[in-house]
């Protein structure tokens, strides 16, 4: 068995398809598989339908692949921070699928899961539920979501074994988990691929068996929002303990 | 006088109690945190992923890794631990988060909650906001009484596509605090030297005894 292979475009390799739905993990520009996206980008692969969290930015994450018109359609929770997607979106070339963020990570751990459907108070009573089966359990009201399996999954983690086994690091995470196991195929891209019996059993996030192929690559981590607060000086101690 | 943003925020972290995981919205509500009150210990939850939300970082501390539901990036406390938004919004609709305090465009007599989208604006999504409504224990909004024109964002029945339906708890504006009850909105505070009249004066939405 070996699933690591020299780089992205060999991981993809034969996986890439016009009109493939492709799950990708992330949250904003944290934890995205970033080196697929290129490499996805290169194949030229088209009419993608993409379950992303969010579109990237222009010109980094699924941002590139708006600009070359790769995406057919988009399945996301918030896409304020594109202004391609957004003209994409109004001009009516790019098909948008609003999903409530836990609804959208759901359907894919769902897919992953072996669970056609599930219901959900989320969006009852909303332009969500339009169209949708309600159903009224122990006197509350839900609707029915379908699952998402994709035909590809590309997911960014920290660390990896030979054989798959994934560690995250801190909210890079993420959609990375449900969007690995909802694909056909999962490959994945790491910044370090450590010896087998290197990671404790104890500590994997995602056990390799989610895990098809597995590339180790070079990193951007671009920051969306950096956020900081002063020094404190010494006559002043920590300063304030609070959360942003 | 109505109370200003930071002195709304500082109303609404009144709301908090020891020991709650609270969420924590974007905008007004994010300055909550400055105002916990002395003694009382809440873990903030950040829906992509992570418990016990400490600090915006200092210079040069910045972690790629690490940031908030807003993209900010933020720093780790002692107590914090990471997870998957498939878990990170099942602790949300399973009630195990007690409280989210929230921003609105509208909200209903009803309690019901607009705050999402603006039709034929610019659209960028719910995010997670119609997982939070639907799930924790307890909604609490904040939000300005009324829009530029002077007209009441506390409706009748709100006129943007809903974030939720009846699941507002409690409304902290710049003129008071209200709740969600039977038959309309109940008058609970008023902002200094703003009265039940003004307050009033200023609500669409039914005020009941």
């Amino acid at each position: 068995m070996n699933k690591v292979y020299p780089d992205a475009r060999a991981a993809l390799e034969g996986l890439l398809f016009d009109g493939m739905t492709i799950a990708a993990g992330g949250f904003g520009l944290c934890g995205i598989p970033e080196l697929l996206i290129a490499a996805i980008r290169d194949a030229g692969t088209k009419d993608l339908t993409v379950a992303s969290n969010n579109a990237g930015v222009d010109g980094f994450g699924l941002g590139i692949l708006l600009e070359t018109r790769q995406i057919r359609k988009m399945m996301s929770s918030y896409v304020g921070e594109n202004a391609e997607f957004m003209r994409q979106y109004l001009s009516g070339e790019l098909e948008l699928e609003f999903n409530p963020q836990g609804t959208l990570a759901e359907r894919m751990r769902a897919g992953g899961a072996g669970i056609p459907a599930f219901y959900t108070p989320t969006g009852v009573g909303t332009i969500v539920a339009e169209g949708k089966e309600h159903k009224e359990f122990d006197g509350r009201t839900y609707i029915l979501e379908r699952a998402i399996v994709a035909d590809l999954a590309i997911v960014k983690a920290w660390r990896a074994d030979p054989t798959g086994n994934l560690q995250f690091r801190k909210t890079a995470r993420n959609f990375n988990v449900p969007a690995a196991t909802c694909g056909k195929v999962c490959v994945a891209e790491v910044e370090e691929i450590v010896p087998v019996g290197t990671l404790d059993p104890d500590c994997i996030h995602l056990p390799g068996i989610y895990v098809h192929r597995l590339i180790q690559g070079q990193h951007e981590k671009r920051i969306e929002q950096r956020t900081t607060r002063p020094r404190p000086t010494p006559s002043e101690g920590t300063g304030p303990g609070t959360a942003s | 006088m109505p109370w200003t943003r930071n002195q709304m925020a500082a109303r609404a972290a009144q709301e908090l109690r020891d020991g709650m995981y609270v969420n924590l919205g974007i905008g007004i509500p994010t300055l909550v945190a400055n105002y916990i009150p002395e003694g009382i210990s809440v873990t903030l939850q950040s829906e992509n992923g992570m418990l016990g939300m400490g600090p915006f970082p200092y210079e040069g501390e910045e972690d790629p890794d690490l940031i908030n539901a807003g993209k900010q990036t933020i720093t780790e406390l002692p107590h914090s631990a990471y997870f998957d938004s498939a878990t990170s919004f099942a602790m949300i609709r399973g009630g195990k988060i007690a409280m989210a305090i929230l921003g609105a465009m509208e909200v209903s007599e009803e309690g019901d909650l607009a705050n999402w989208m603006i039709p034929g604006k610019l659209v960028k999504g719910m995010g997670g906001a119609m997982d939070l409504v639907a799930g924790v224990g307890r909604v609490v909004v904040v939000m300005d009484h009324t829009n530029k024109a002077g007209e009441s964002k506390l409706l009748r029945r709100c006129t943007l596509p809903l974030t939720g339906k009846g699941v507002v708890d409690r409304i902290i504006t710049n003129l008071g605090v209200l709740d969600v009850v039977e038959g309309g909105l109940r008058i609970v505070e008023c902002a200094p030297d703003v009265t039940d009249a003004d307050i009033r004066a200023a609500t669409e939405a039914r005020i009941v005894d």
